[in-house]
């Protein structure tokens, strides 16, 4: 085989798990417009706070300290302890379910029934708030996130693809991040996981019912309230698998909650409305992307993938304008 | 006693169809003009204007701009931001370019070129609607962006890609530039604010105002009545650009003298000026207004609170300022979500009637 | 933090219309929020500590207390506007923006109010020509001087060959990132290697196809021009790739603690610097005694002697000695604005100033004059010690090649001279 076509292969391998990456993203908007039909901006934000409070809570850091200091004067940080790392998941997940409740305790309960753009302005309300309080909260230093997931190039797969490409040939073996192929498993397993929860138990049929329609939802017996409280909770149970992935990468960082912006295309793409058009959508975006930016990005001058991928999700748009996987949209007068 | 309509008879249709049929309103409205134009210049400081009052009109334009589109055609943009960078860009090559030109036809031309622009990103609105066509004028966003960045024809090939606005003069006032008096660059912000404020409510008040309208409450319903739908978003989306455009040349050449693409157009710009759009009132000229003055005040004046008044450390302060306006805008939603201009009319409906409600 | 002392900040910031003519005032335009914050909050801590080291110790300067208002800008250039109008009518001397965009707007801007723009280690590049930016100083080391000595080192580390070497630049997507690009290609004739220019879009959190076609490609070197997340990415990918670590070098916002990964990782990694590293001088004990121990540090003083804070405290350092120039030469303890321009002007640092102040070798000895606002230039190479979690410095201060630099600084002055009509002074 020559170099180049396995370079070709390389970038698309990569551009797959990228596109897992953005799909795990992607998901947490899905799940809140498929049962609520908000368009959840603070999506980016909820796995921000959910990394944070995850290290906070690992690295037993005392909450609001930098506030605690500047009123009394104190100079408390932490309380010198370490949770281990799956008590601390744990504990950061109940954080989550807490500010489920929350949410819709005091906004959502507030907004039944308004105009999705209010609703979505209301998440970018909701995005300001986190997004103070959570620097507040934790402090905006780099934090390293640390659960235990591997990290860096394989090298198994490195020393087994090296004679594939020709002799002579300038070829170092294919290159997959070990953190990337773990993501893609953690992101099958949660599809899967909530395929079958969503399928197989009564509050899964409620969610669906609710996602069908709302008031038919209510007229058989289904409690919005419990419904919304699960899928914001679910949504930040995503929020936190988002957050750990990409805070392994980056350190958990006020960044993080920019990670939004890359699964806005997915999510165009897929189609708001679809869990496999998550998944889907992120591939598609993944691999065109980084083709683009291998094939053509150094012709003009790379940094393309920002504006690549908006008008990849454009181009797929004008043939379906309801995203690959969404629902259809009919429209009577 | 307030908004009294008692005893004001219209005799003519021209009297009947004028823009404020109350006569209270239309005081009101000259009571605000002669502020603007008289009072407000009087105490006019470099801090007041600079940090307040410029980038209060500025934004105001924009969401203007913005509100046309959003507000009143019911087309959900998130490209302002690039929109305001092709604006911006276009007055920096024409200043540099031209250095005779006069300012105002520098930045109407900006504005020319944005709604060019504008309406190119414009054409795929005909087939992807809703939260859908925010894809498309995210790409806008990006793409323009990238493309400032990239070639360097556009920033006159400086080492860094940032521009600067030169010293320029309209009828020998200094307008632009660091020599520009406070007074001079706030009135030359405002008539043009003014100016486009009085061209959107009669444009939205006559027959495009009126297309726009009838493509946001149902397309296919008004496509059957006879409104052409290119034709109506086509012309929104030019408009709401010329709009955006001279707002971006205004920030540019007036408010921040100087700016990188990336900075000072990123996409947080995009979803600023939306905010503006949500918060003052979709579909509602002084709408715009309010929600601008929302959100270029309201930080400015929290953090004066905090910082100068309470002398919290600035770090929490602006934590602290994110919390609050998150939660204030939460609040207005929830008590008013179709924004701050919807209270204005419900406290006027109110003022008709008092002090007798019944 | 104390809040008493808190109180006191805030009463000089409430005063905005009042200028205190009692104080020196150093403004500080922080950002300790946004996505920079991380590198943003150690440089104000740093930039803070020095002024109220001078005030406990030696009473401020030459006897008057010395003020640092400080104003969030989140690096954003329109708080940086607000923040300028709201801090300048307290009587500031001296303004340091912490960011090139607010430097790009600030400078016709202070030239007007007559305060002079200090901006060591980053701002407009062409600022050191004096004679067209009568206001901007940007001592002692800017990016194309940077970039130059990067340059050298690698030839320095070749033999002084680096002909048809494969150079890289991995570079921030913005004004920052692309300030460096003239100066490397213009040395790229000169010295015959072969430039790659990889840029990353803000903020840099996905980098996989640019280390990708690195790992394709094989740079014999790799320059970075980062800020923010983007280094700790780019790091970490680098890692990832088993890229040799000793082969990439960094500018100086790509050489802090924040950046370098934890455990082994980053061994061996390098970065351009124009100040000394670590708290191996006799000005840290004084910070200790007079500032941490009495609880008055800025920050939580946590990162006093890592590469950002240090900055900060440089650029305190400068500015305070440019006031005590001012004060000899103006021969008045209460200097203004203007006549901190000329303290910045005839700054001389020498080894001596540099032992007085207790920081000897801290940086390099260098004087400003009227037509060279820029300095020597005088950038080291520092190194990361993973073994030991500390930067170490490997190569002390050394003038970049100011042929290459010179003539481009220059064209670039003269275009914004002639773009906004100004005559150049005569120096």
């Amino acid at each position: 085989m020559s170099a180049d076509f396995l370079y070709l292969v390389e970038v698309i391998l990569n551009g797959l798990m990228a596109g897992v990456m953005y799909s795990l993203v992607a998901l947490g908007f899905v799940l809140i417009f498929k049962a609520s039909g908000i368009f959840n901006y603070a999506q980016g934000v909820m796995a921000l706070f959910a990394a944070l409070t995850l290290v906070g809570i690992q690295t037993g850091q005392v909450p609001f300290a930098h506030l605690i200091n500047a009123i009394f004067g104190t100079n408390v940080h932490h309380f010198g302890w370490q949770v281990p790392t799956v008590l601390a998941i744990a504990l950061t997940v109940g954080v989550m379910v807490l500010f489920a409740i929350l949410v819709e305790r005091y906004v959502l309960h507030h907004l039944v029934n308004q105009e999705p753009i209010i609703l979505f302005m209301a998440t970018i309300g909701l995005a300001y708030f986190m997004e103070g309080f959570g620097d507040i909260m934790w402090g905006s230093d780099i934090k390293t996130l640390d659960v235990g997931l591997p990290s860096g190039g394989s090298r198994w797969l490195e020393d087994y693809t090296l004679g594939w490409a020709a002799e002579g040939e300038r070829y170092y073996g294919m290159y997959l991040d070990k953190l990337d192929m773990v993501a893609s498993l953690v992101a099958i397993v949660l599809v899967v996981s909530l395929t079958i929860f969503s399928q197989y138990t009564k509050t899964g049929r409620a969610l669906r019912a609710v996602a069908d329609d709302h008031q038919a939802a209510l007229s058989v017996g289904i409690s919005l309230r419990t419904i919304w409280v699960i899928v914001w909770a679910i949504a930040g149970f995503v929020a936190l698998v988002a957050g750990i992935m990409w805070g392994a990468k980056s350190g958990v960082q006020f960044s993080l909650s920019l990670i939004a912006l890359k699964a806005l295309p997915v999510l165009m793409l897929g189609g708001f409305t679809s869990i496999p058009g998550a998944i889907i959508g992120g591939l598609i975006i993944g691999v065109g992307e980084k083709v683009f930016e291998y094939s053509i990005g150094p012709l003009i001058g790379g940094a393309t993938e920002n504006w690549f991928a908006y008008v990849l999700a454009l181009m797929f748009l004008v043939f379906r304008p309801q995203g690959l996987f969404g629902e259809k949209i009919i429209e009577r007068v | 006693m307030f908004y009294r309509e008692s005893g004001d008879f219209k005799k003519t249709y021209k009297l009947d169809s004028q823009t404020f049929p109350i006569k209270f309103d239309r005081w009101r409205y000259y009571f605000v003009m002669l502020v603007a134009f008289i009072v407000v210049p009087m105490f006019l400081t470099d801090y007041s204007a600079n940090a307040v009052m410029i980038p209060f009109l500025v934004w105001a334009i924009a969401a203007l701009g913005l509100n046309i589109l959003v507000g009143y055609c019911g087309q959900l943009s998130l490209g302002t931001g690039g929109f305001m960078a092709v604006g911006a860009y276009s007055t920096y090559k024409l200043m540099t370019s031209f250095p005779g030109m006069d300012m105002i036809s520098v930045i109407m031309l900006s504005g020319l070129v944005t709604a060019v622009v504008g309406a190119f990103f414009g054409l795929p609105s005909l087939r992807i609607k809703g939260f859908y066509l925010a894809v498309v004028t995210l790409a806008a966003q990006f793409f323009l962006v990238w493309l400032l960045n990239k070639v360097p024809w556009f920033y006159n090939y400086s080492a860094s890609g940032q521009i600067s606005a030169p010293q320029r003069e309209l009828f020998g006032i200094v307008v632009t530039g660091p020599h520009a008096t406070p007074v001079a660059a706030y009135l030359f912000c405002l008539i043009f604010a003014v100016g486009l404020a009085w061209i959107a409510r009669n444009l939205t008040r006559g027959r495009m105002g009126r297309s726009w309208m009838a493509i946001r409450d149902m397309d296919i319903a008004a496509e059957i009545i006879g409104v052409n739908p290119l034709m109506a978003k086509l012309s929104a989306f030019a408009v709401s650009s010329f709009f955006i455009g001279v707002s971006g040349a205004l920030l540019f050449s007036v408010y921040l003298g100087a700016a990188e693409v990336t900075e000072a157009f990123s996409i947080n710009v995009s979803f600023a000026v939306l905010f503006m759009v949500i918060i003052g009132g979709l579909g509602s000229i002084f709408g715009s207004f309010i929600g601008a003055a929302f959100m270029v005040l309201m930080p400015v004046l929290l953090k004066n609170i905090l910082v100068g008044g309470l002398g919290w450390p600035t770090d929490l302060a602006a934590h602290f300022e994110l919390i609050i306006v998150g939660g204030l805008i939460l609040v207005f939603l929830i008590v008013e979500p179709h924004g701050l201009a919807q209270m204005a009319r419900v406290l006027k409906e109110k003022l008709r009637l008092w002090p007798f409600p019944h | 933090m104390k809040f008493t002392k808190l109180a006191t900040v805030a009463l000089t910031t409430i005063a905005v219309s009042v200028p205190v003519a009692a104080d020196l005032v150093f403004p500080s335009l922080s950002y300790r929020t946004g996505p920079y914050a991380a590198g943003g909050t150690p440089v104000a801590d740093g930039y803070a500590d020095y002024f109220t080291l001078l005030n406990e110790r030696d009473g401020g300067i030459q006897g008057i207390k010395t003020s640092v208002p400080e104003c969030e800008t989140g690096y954003n250039t329109a708080k940086g506007v607000e923040c300028y109008e709201s801090t300048k009518g307290l009587g500031a001397l001296v303004y340091q923006p912490l960011s090139t965009g607010i430097t790009y707007q600030l400078i016709p801007k202070a030239a007007a109010d007559d305060i002079p723009l200090l901006t060591t280690g980053y701002g407009r590049t062409s600022a050191a020509n004096g004679s067209v930016f009568s206001h901007a100083f940007n001592f002692p080391a800017n990016y194309w001087a940077g970039a130059s000595r990067i340059i050298n080192r690698i030839k320095h580390e070749n033999g002084g060959d680096i002909a048809d070497r494969n150079i890289a630049l991995l570079y921030h997507n913005s004004g920052y990132g692309k300030e460096p690009i003239p100066t490397l290609k213009a040395l790229a004739e000169k010295e015959g290697y072969n430039l790659t220019l990889i840029p990353v879009d803000h903020p840099g959190q996905e980098q996989k196809s640019q280390w990708l076609q690195i790992r394709r490609e094989r740079p014999d070197n790799i320059i970075i021009y980062g800020w923010g997340v983007m280094n700790q990415v780019a790091l970490k990918e680098a890692a990832n790739i088993r890229y040799p670590m000793d082969q990439m070098i960094g500018i100086w916002w790509s050489g802090t603690e924040n950046d370098v990964l934890e455990g082994m990782a980053s061994d061996g990694y390098k970065a351009a610097t124009y100040h000394a590293v670590g708290n191996d001088f006799p000005v840290f004990d004084d910070i200790n005694e007079y500032v941490v121990k009495r609880g008055l540090t800025a920050g939580d003083g946590s990162n006093v002697g890592t590469p950002l804070y240090n900055r900060g405290l440089y650029a305190a350092a400068l500015a305070a000695e440019a006031a005590r120039t001012a004060q000899k030469m103006h021969k008045t303890a209460n200097i203004n604005s203007g006549m901190m321009r000329d303290g910045l002007e005839n700054l001389v640092i020498t080894e001596e100033v540099m032992t007085r102040l207790g920081m000897a070798g801290f940086g390099p000895s260098f004087s400003v004059s009227c037509e060279n606002h820029g300095g020597p230039g005088s950038v080291g190479i520092q190194q990361w010690d993973a073994s030991a979690r500390e930067w170490k410095m490997i190569d002390g201060f050394e003038a970049p090649d100011m042929d290459v630099i010179l003539p481009l600084i220059n064209a670039d002055a003269e275009a914004y001279a002639a773009e906004n009509n100004i005559a150049p002074r005569d120096c």
